[in-house]
C-alpha cells in the first residue's frame, strides 16, 4: 500500500477556473507596452502609415465618387423636336415620358429658350447668333433620370421611348460619356479595394512581427506558464490585447494623418469633402481586428512550436 | 457547464498509480532510441529515484511524464492522463497535477522569490486575495520565508532551487518530477534540497527524482530506485526487473517481492544502483519508508 498519507493525495486544484482574468490580461498588456515602448510605438507608427495609405485611397475614392455623382446628375436624354410639332403632341409626349419609372423630370425647352441658353452659355458666338435672321435651334424635351437610373442602358431605353414619337427629330444622350463615367467609377472602386487589402495585409504583417518579437522577449515566461499549467488561452490573451491595441493605435494614427491631409488640401488646394466617419470607424476596427488576428496567429504558432 | 467533464473523460481517479509507463519507446532522429520498451508503475505517495548515466534516458522519461513530448510507441499515464488520449490543448490539466523541478531552476530573473511563486499561482487562476498569503506559505514550507522579498538573482543555488520547488508545489500536485535538482548545487545545499523533497513526500506527494548522483541513493536507501541504461530499464528496487506489465497496465502495488538485485550484473559496468544500495545496507521495499 502507499505510505501513510496524512493529506489524501487528491488534486484539490481542479481547473474549475475558466473565468477570463480580465485584470491580469490588461495588466500584462500594459507591462508589455511599458517594457518595450519603442517596439510598440514603432509598430503602431508603421501600422498607422500602412493604414494611412488605405485612408488616402478612401479619401480619393470618396471624392471621386462625389464628383462622379454630380456629373451623373447631368446624364439626361434630350429629344430635339421637329419645327412643325404641335403643342398637343408635345404635351402628350411629355405626359407619356413622365410616366416612365426611371424618369425624374421632363422639361420642355422652346426654340426661344434654346437660343437664350446659347447666348449665355456660348458668349463667344453671340455675334453670329445675333446676325441670324431665323432661329436655327430646335425646341427640345429634356428628360432627367432618377438617381440610380443614370446608366447608359436606362438612358438608351428612355431614348428609344422618346424616339417613338413622330414629332421627334433626333435623340441624344451621350452614351460614350456615360459609359466612360461608369468605367471610371468601377476602376476607382477596384483600385481602392486591391490597394486597401494590400496595405491592410502589410499592417497585419507588421503587427504579427511586433508580437513575435514580444513573444520572443517573454519566451522564458511563457515556458514557465506552460510548465505550471497555464491554459493556452490564458497565455494568448495579453498578446491578443497587445495586438489589438497596437492595431487601434495604428488606426488612430492613420485617421489623424488622413484628416490632416484632408484639412491641408481643403484649406490650401481645393475643396474636397471628408470621408464619412463610419469609414474611419470601419478602418479603426479593421486595424484592431487585424492586430488581434495577426498576434493570435503568431502566439498560436509559437505555442505549437515549444 | 461541462467544466469538469475532462475529469470524467481523462482522469482515472481511483488508479493507485501516479505514473505508468507501458512499453514506452521514444525515438529521436538518432539510430538508438532514447527509451526502449520501458515499463514501470509509480504509486501515489511513493518516493523514487530514477538513475543512470547521462544519456541513459532519464530526462526523456520525465519529459514524457510531463507530456512535453509523446512516446513513439506505448503509453504514458501521468496522474491519470494518458498520452494517447490527452490532447495538446488539455495538457495544462496534467501540468496542474504534476510539478516539475529543473536542474537550472528556470526562475524568472529580476523578480523576487515571492513574485516567482505568486506568478505560478496567478497563472493557474488562484483567487486574487489568496495569492500573496499562499505564496508566503509555500516559501515558508521550503524554508525561505525570510528571503521572500529578495530578488532570485541574489539567492544562492540552493535557495533558488527552493523557490523553484515552492513554485512547483503551487498547484498542490500529486506528483513532483525533479530532473537532477541537485546537479548545480554543492554538497550542503544538495543535502538540504534532498531533505526538503523527503519532507514533501511525507505529506503524501509522490516524487520521481532523476539523478546520476548515486550518493543520494545511499543516503535514502528506503526509496525506490529505477535505473536506466541506454534507454532500457535495467533495475527496479521494487522487485520486478523489467516488470512484465501486461498491456492492460494493471498495477501490482503490493508486489514488493524480494528485490531481485542479482540479475545479470554487467561486470564491466561501474557500480550500479543495486550495488550502491547493497553497500549502503539492506534495501527495503520502497513502499515502507516513513519519514
Amino acid at each position: 500500500m502507499p505510505p501513510k498519507c496524512s493529506i489524501p493525495p487528491v488534486n484539490r486544484n481542479r481547473p474549475n477556473n475558466t473565468r477570463p482574468d480580465v485584470l491580469y490580461t490588461i495588466r500584462e498588456t500594459l507591462i508589455a507596452f511599458k517594457r518595450a515602448p519603442l517596439l510598440t510605438g514603432l509598430s503602431a507608427a508603421m501600422v498607422g502609415l500602412a493604414l494611412f495609405v488605405v485612408g488616402l485611397f478612401g479619401l480619393a475614392t470618396h471624392n471621386v465618387r462625389l464628383y462622379l455623382e454630380t456629373l451623373a446628375e447631368r446624364v439626361e436624354v434630350v429629344a430635339y423636336l421637329r419645327d412643325d410639332a404641335r403643342t398637343a403632341d408635345i404635351a402628350t409626349m411629355q405626359a407619356s415620358l413622365t410616366m416612365l419609372p426611371e424618369v425624374l423630370a421632363v422639361d420642355f425647352v422652346t426654340k426661344g429658350e434654346a437660343l437664350e441658353r446659347a447666348y449665355s452659355e456660348l458668349p463667344e458666338f453671340n455675334e453670329i447668333l445675333t446676325d441670324l435672321e431665323v432661329n436655327p435651334l430646335p425646341a427640345s424635351i429634356e428628360v432627367r433620370l432618377r438617381p440610380g437610373s443614370r446608366t447608359a442602358a436606362t438612358a438608351d431605353r428612355v431614348a428609344q421611348q422618346a424616339a417613338l414619337h413622330p414629332i421627334v427629330e433626333e435623340v441624344q444622350y451621350g452614351q460614350e460619356w456615360v459609359d466612360k463615367l461608369y468605367t471610371l467609377r468601377r476602376m476607382g472602386a477596384v483600385t481602392t479595394t486591391v490597394m486597401g487589402t494590400a496595405f491592410a495585409i502589410v499592417a497585419a504583417l507588421i503587427i504579427g512581427t511586433a508580437v513575435r518579437i514580444a513573444i520572443f522577449a517573454r519566451r522564458e515566461e511563457i515556458k514557465i506558464m506552460q510548465l505550471v499549467g497555464a491554459r493556452d488561452s490564458f497565455i494568448h490573451r495579453p498578446f491578443l490585447l497587445e495586438g489589438g491595441v497596437t492595431g487601434a493605435l495604428g488606426g488612430a494614427i492613420a485617421v489623424l494623418l488622413t484628416y490632416t491631409t484632408f484639412w491641408s488640401v481643403f484649406n490650401y488646394l481645393f475643396i474636397i469633402s471628408w470621408i464619412p466617419w463610419e469609414w474611419a470607424a470601419l478602418g479603426m476596427s479593421a486595424g484592431v481586428m487585424f492586430g488581434v488576428m495577426a498576434s493570435g496567429y503568431a502566439v498560436r504558432k509559437h505555442l505549437r512550436e515549444v | 457547464m461541462d467544466v469538469n467533464r475532462w475529469y470524467i473523460l481523462t482522469y482515472e481517479a481511483d488508479d493507485p498509480n501516479v505514473i505508468k509507463f507501458i512499453h514506452v519507446t521514444k525515438e529521436y532522429d538518432r539510430p538508438e532510441p532514447a527509451l526502449s520498451d520501458v515499463s514501470f508503475h509509480l504509486l501515489k505517495g511513493q518516493f523514487s529515484f530514477l538513475t543512470g548515466h547521462s544519456g541513459s534516458g532519464k530526462s526523456t522519461a520525465l519529459r514524457l511524464a510531463h507530456m512535453v513530448e509523446r512516446p513513439t510507441e506505448g503509453e504514458v499515464r501521468a496522474s491519470g492522463f494518458s498520452s494517447l488520449r490527452t490532447s495538446r490543448r488539455d495538457v495544462w490539466k496534467l501540468r496542474r497535477t504534476v510539478g516539475y523541478v529543473f536542474q537550472d531552476f528556470r526562475l524568472l530573473p529580476g523578480r523576487t522569490a515571492l513574485e516567482n511563486v505568486s506568478f505560478a499561482l496567478e497563472v493557474i487562476g488562484s483567487p486574487k486575495n489568496q495569492i500573496l498569503s499562499r505564496a508566503q506559505r509555500l516559501l515558508g514550507q521550503v524554508g525561505l520565508a525570510p528571503k521572500a522579498g529578495a530578488s532570485v538573482d541574489q539567492l544562492s543555488g540552493g535557495e533558488q532551487q527552493r523557490v523553484a520547488i515552492a513554485r512547483a508545489l503551487a498547484s498542490e500536485p500529486l506528483l513532483l518530477l525533479a530532473d537532477e535538482p541537485t546537479g548545480n548545487l554543492d554538497e550542503r545545499a544538495t543535502r538540504g534540497i534532498l531533505d526538503l523533497f523527503w519532507e514533501i513526500n511525507a505529506l503524501g506527494m509522490a516524487v520521481l527524482m532523476a539523478t546520476h548522483d548515486l550518493e543520494l541513493l545511499r543516503r535514502h536507501p528506503s526509496a525506490r530506485v529505477l535505473e536506466l541504461d541506454q534507454g532500457r530499464l535495467v533495475y527496479d528496487s521494487a522487485g520486478t526487473e523489467q516488470p512484465q506489465s501486461t498491456g492492460d497496465g494493471t498495477p501490482q502495488p503490493g508486489s514488493d517481492a524480494s528485490p531481485d538485485l542479482g540479475s545479470e550484473p554487467d561486470p564491466t559496468r561501474e557500480m550500479n544502483a543495486a550495488e550502491v544500495l547493497d553497500s549502503a545496507g539492506e534495501p527495503e521495499p520502497a513502499q515502507q519508508h516513513e519519514t
